[in-house]
């Protein structure tokens, strides 16, 4: 813990602020007059059918000046080499806040989730009202549970992977392409009537592609065992192309680009959400809506990424789990304690792999449509970043991270009291990832290890202690 | 204690655990082993000493499986000493290992390095310590018992679900984790990260950890490095408790010779990846070859070890 001797210091003479702080404001905004001097400067505008030059003055003044202001701003208050520097050891504020609310962190957001969809339809007054925020909801809950899912490989197994939307795309296809397959239709036809197929599709093909993805995580793990870091990123990457590549080339098989429609949807357990005499709303006694059928689809991803945090949990304290976490912190160690390093890695792709494919398939299943487009290297990198942060290895971490990335790019689309500051033709939705990367740049600034960079013991003899994430190694391979 | 009280023979040679046979290991052109033959005896606390850069660390990868040899065999006997018969056949049949019902042998150059400490029992540590930084101390005795918890966990299945075997299989892997913290006196900081320890504790811990895997041969690579005098007699009771309770054969290289005169039984001395000298402390402290290996002597220093040497036999020869 660093110690503090500012208290002891002797109280340094005021040294000048004034000058050196506009001259370093002024370098700042001649540097930014230089960047955005191009940038922002000129606009291309179409002049009579040619491309010609528009030129914005006001704008790029504005922009040098909010540079100029709030360095020589930051250079008279928090950078002041006069100001005191904090002399506040140990927890910070907002850690004391986390050990205080935290035990009540877990259930209470486990709550909320559980009764979302009731407050939605109360707060904005019937189902199909809150068919949006149902709809966000689900899409979180799908990258909760994508975090949670390459958590285990990046957070635990300290294996950066950065193709794991192929394991989402295998998922996704497995049940596109056995849910629509005429075959396999007319075989359960034969045995168990017409519409048994179509029912059951969803629930006879979730563990199928949960296991379908888990072996190939298996089969792209034992190319890239020998690889660390950097390398294995790239080659990660490399797979996760090579299977959307397949996707849109082996047009035969999965119908290319075009992509696979008309998948049949989530049905109650076999009882269709249709407006027919044996649908889920006549059996039950309740007026027909379309809602229900969202209802349940965001109470089943709920349920799958439940299970994704309670396996995860568990597994974290049983040997492998332990071995994951050992082989992040080190390898050669590992291998010195008969621990089998290919077998544990494997283990760790496949169980990522599994969980990542649950969710393809509720993907699927959801949007009633798959093409390759749906599974592009930003996905990868989306959850790649709810993980990192959220803080590598921890649960609550990435779930929160998950909401807020997902929902604060939702958020984002609905910029519209923007237009009212700059103007009608202002389009708020292009400043959408602008917003997006500064707050992660942002974050990452402010708490460089995630928003939970504390470790959780697997076990423990006495007390439960967290470890500091400064002790917790990233992983290299 | 070293020798054999049937035949007069150094226990190295009546009951070895370990034999290293005719072991080269070569990195491009540079030798760094050059057919090292020595024997470990059981029971048996045997030091591998020598300069910097004599192959001591080589040796001790090759031996646990880190480094595949470029030549040679190691063969680590279970039970009892193999009779020649039965290396004979394990290497004629192209196994890893023979195993009958009161001894195994076990031929190390042929075993992954996972293998040697799961299936061979070596377990080893390191010249800088490697432990897991971000664990807690006892999470990382829990690792070290990795083999036996996966199996008792039904490989995952059953502890997914919490049944009674693995529940059980948990606390007697705590119990034993928490009697070599005893060992070793960390059960105060038994929940603290094992980064937070302080050296010497990170040290003791290292050595409980691999006693942890339940080993038949400890390696250890320089145990005593940078442990103040009080911390290296409190390691000396620590390696001769080891090997009076558990029966385990420690084989270790140090530089410190307050440790290796007092604990060793055995020492093997290296240069330049060749043995020097192989024998009971006190022989190997007088042999001069060692002392020249040692001190580095000049010219005139060895013309006069040699003499002294060659004194009763040849004591016209001084200086020729």
């Amino acid at each position: 813990m660093a110690v503090q001797t500012a208290e002891t210091a002797p109280p340094a003479a005021a040294i000048p602020v004034l000058g050196p702080a506009f001259k370093d404001a002024l370098i700042a905004g001649l540097i930014a007059l230089g960047l955005f001097g191009p940038l922002i400067g000129f606009e291309t505008v179409i002049i009579d059918g040619a491309l010609g030059l528009a030129y914005r003055p006001s704008l790029l003044a504005i922009m040098v000046g909010i540079i100029f202001f709030g360095r020589l701003l930051l250079n008279l208050t928090l950078w002041s080499p006069n100001r005191k520097p904090s002399t506040h050891t140990g927890p910070t504020l907002f850690d004391r806040a986390g050990t205080f609310i935290g035990p009540g962190v877990k259930p209470a957001l486990l709550a909320f989730a559980v009764l979302f969809p009731a407050i939605a339809i109360f707060s904005l007054g019937g189902l199909n009202e809150s068919r949006y925020l149902i709809d966000l909801g689900i899409l979180i809950l799908t990258y909760v549970m994508l975090g949670w899912g390459l958590n285990i490989v990046v957070g635990l197994a300290g294996l950066l992977d950065l193709g794991y939307v192929a394991f989402y795309a295998v998922g996704a296809y497995t049940y596109a392409l056995l849910a629509t397959s005429a075959p396999i239709n007319d075989f359960f036809a034969g045995l168990f009537g017409a519409t048994f197929w179509a029912n059951w599709a969803f629930w006879i093909c979730l563990p199928m592609a949960g296991i379908f993805a888990g072996v190939w995580g298996m089969i792209l793990g034992f190319p890239v065992l020998r690889l660390r870091g950097d390398y294995l990123a790239i080659v990660t990457l490399a797979f996760g192309e090579i299977i959307r590549l397949v996707l849109i080339n082996w047009v035969d098989f999965t119908n290319g680009g075009a992509g696979i429609a008309s998948i049949p949807r989530a049905t109650f357990f076999g009882i269709p959400f249709n407006a027919g005499p044996d649908g889920f709303a006549a059996l039950f006694g309740l007026p027909f809506s379309p809602m229900h059928r969202i209802v349940f689809l965001y109470f089943v991803i709920l349920a799958l990424a439940l299970l994704t945090a309670f396996v995860t949990v568990r597994l974290r304290r049983l040997p492998v789990g332990r071995a994951w976490e050992a082989l992040r912190e080190d390898e050669i160690a590992c291998r010195s304690l008969g621990i089998n390093t290919t077998t544990t890695k494997l283990s760790a792709f496949a169980t990522g792999a599994m969980f990542g494919g649950f969710a393809g398939c509720f993907f699927a299943v959801r949007a009633g449509f798959v093409s390759p487009e749906s599974f592009t290297f930003d996905v990868s990198a989306m959850i790649l970043a709810i993980v990192v942060l959220g803080g590598m290895g921890s649960q609550i971490g990435v779930a929160v991270a998950a909401a807020v990335m997902m929902g604060g790019m939702e958020m984002l689309r609905n910029l519209g009291f923007l237009t009212q500051i700059f103007g009608n033709d202002f389009d708020p939705s292009l400043y959408r990832m602008l917003i997006f990367g500064f707050a992660m740049v942002a974050i990452m600034v402010w708490k460089p290890r995630g928003l939970v960079s504390t470790r959780d013991p697997t076990i423990f003899l006495k007390e439960r202690k967290a470890v500091s994430g400064d002790l917790v190694k990233e992983g290299h391979g | 204690m070293a020798t054999s009280p049937a035949n007069g023979l150094p226990r190295w040679e009546a009951d070895p655990i370990l034999i290293v046979e005719h072991l080269f290991m070569r990195f491009g052109g540079l030798i760094a082993v050059n057919d090292l033959s020595f024997k470990v005896g059981r029971g048996d606390i045997t030091a591998l000493i020598g300069p910097n850069g004599a192959g001591k660390t080589t040796v001790f990868n090759c031996i646990t499986g880190f480094y595949k040899p470029s030549e040679g065999r190691l063969i680590l006997a279970h039970g009892r000493a193999p009779t020649p018969g039965e290396i004979a056949e394990v290497t004629r049949i192209g196994e890893r290992s023979l195993v009958g019902r009161d001894a195994g042998v076990f031929l190390l150059e042929r075993m992954p390095d996972y293998l040697v400490s799961g299936g061979a029992k070596v377990a080893r540590t390191f010249q800088n310590i490697r432990l897991f930084t971000g664990m807690t101390v006892l999470e990382n005795l829990m690792v070290a018992q990795h083999n036996a918890l996966m199996a008792a966990s039904g490989y995952s299945l059953k502890g997914l679900f919490g049944l009674p075997g693995w529940t059980k299989a948990q606390k007697a892997a705590t119990a034993k984790a928490e009697y070599w913290l005893d060992k070793v006196g960390l059960t105060d900081r038994a929940d603290d990260p094992a980064g937070d320890l302080p050296y010497g504790a990170q040290r003791r811990l290292e050595i409980a950890r691999a006693m942890c895997s339940e080993p038949i041969l400890l390696c250890l690579d320089e145990p005593a490095a940078g442990l103040n005098p009080r911390e290296s007699l409190e390691l000396n009771t620590l390696l001769r408790a080891i090997r009076a309770e558990h029966g385990t054969s420690i084989l270790l290289i140090e530089h410190d010779m307050s440790v290796v005169m007092e604990i060793s039984d055995h020492v093997v001395v290296l240069d330049y990846g060749t043995k020097i000298s192989d024998g009971t402390p006190q022989a190997v402290k007088n042999d001069p070859r060692v002392i020249a290996a040692y001190l580095g002597v000049d010219e005139d220093a060895v013309e006069e070890v040699e003499a002294e040497l060659h004194l009763d036999t040849n004591p016209t020869g001084a200086g020729a």
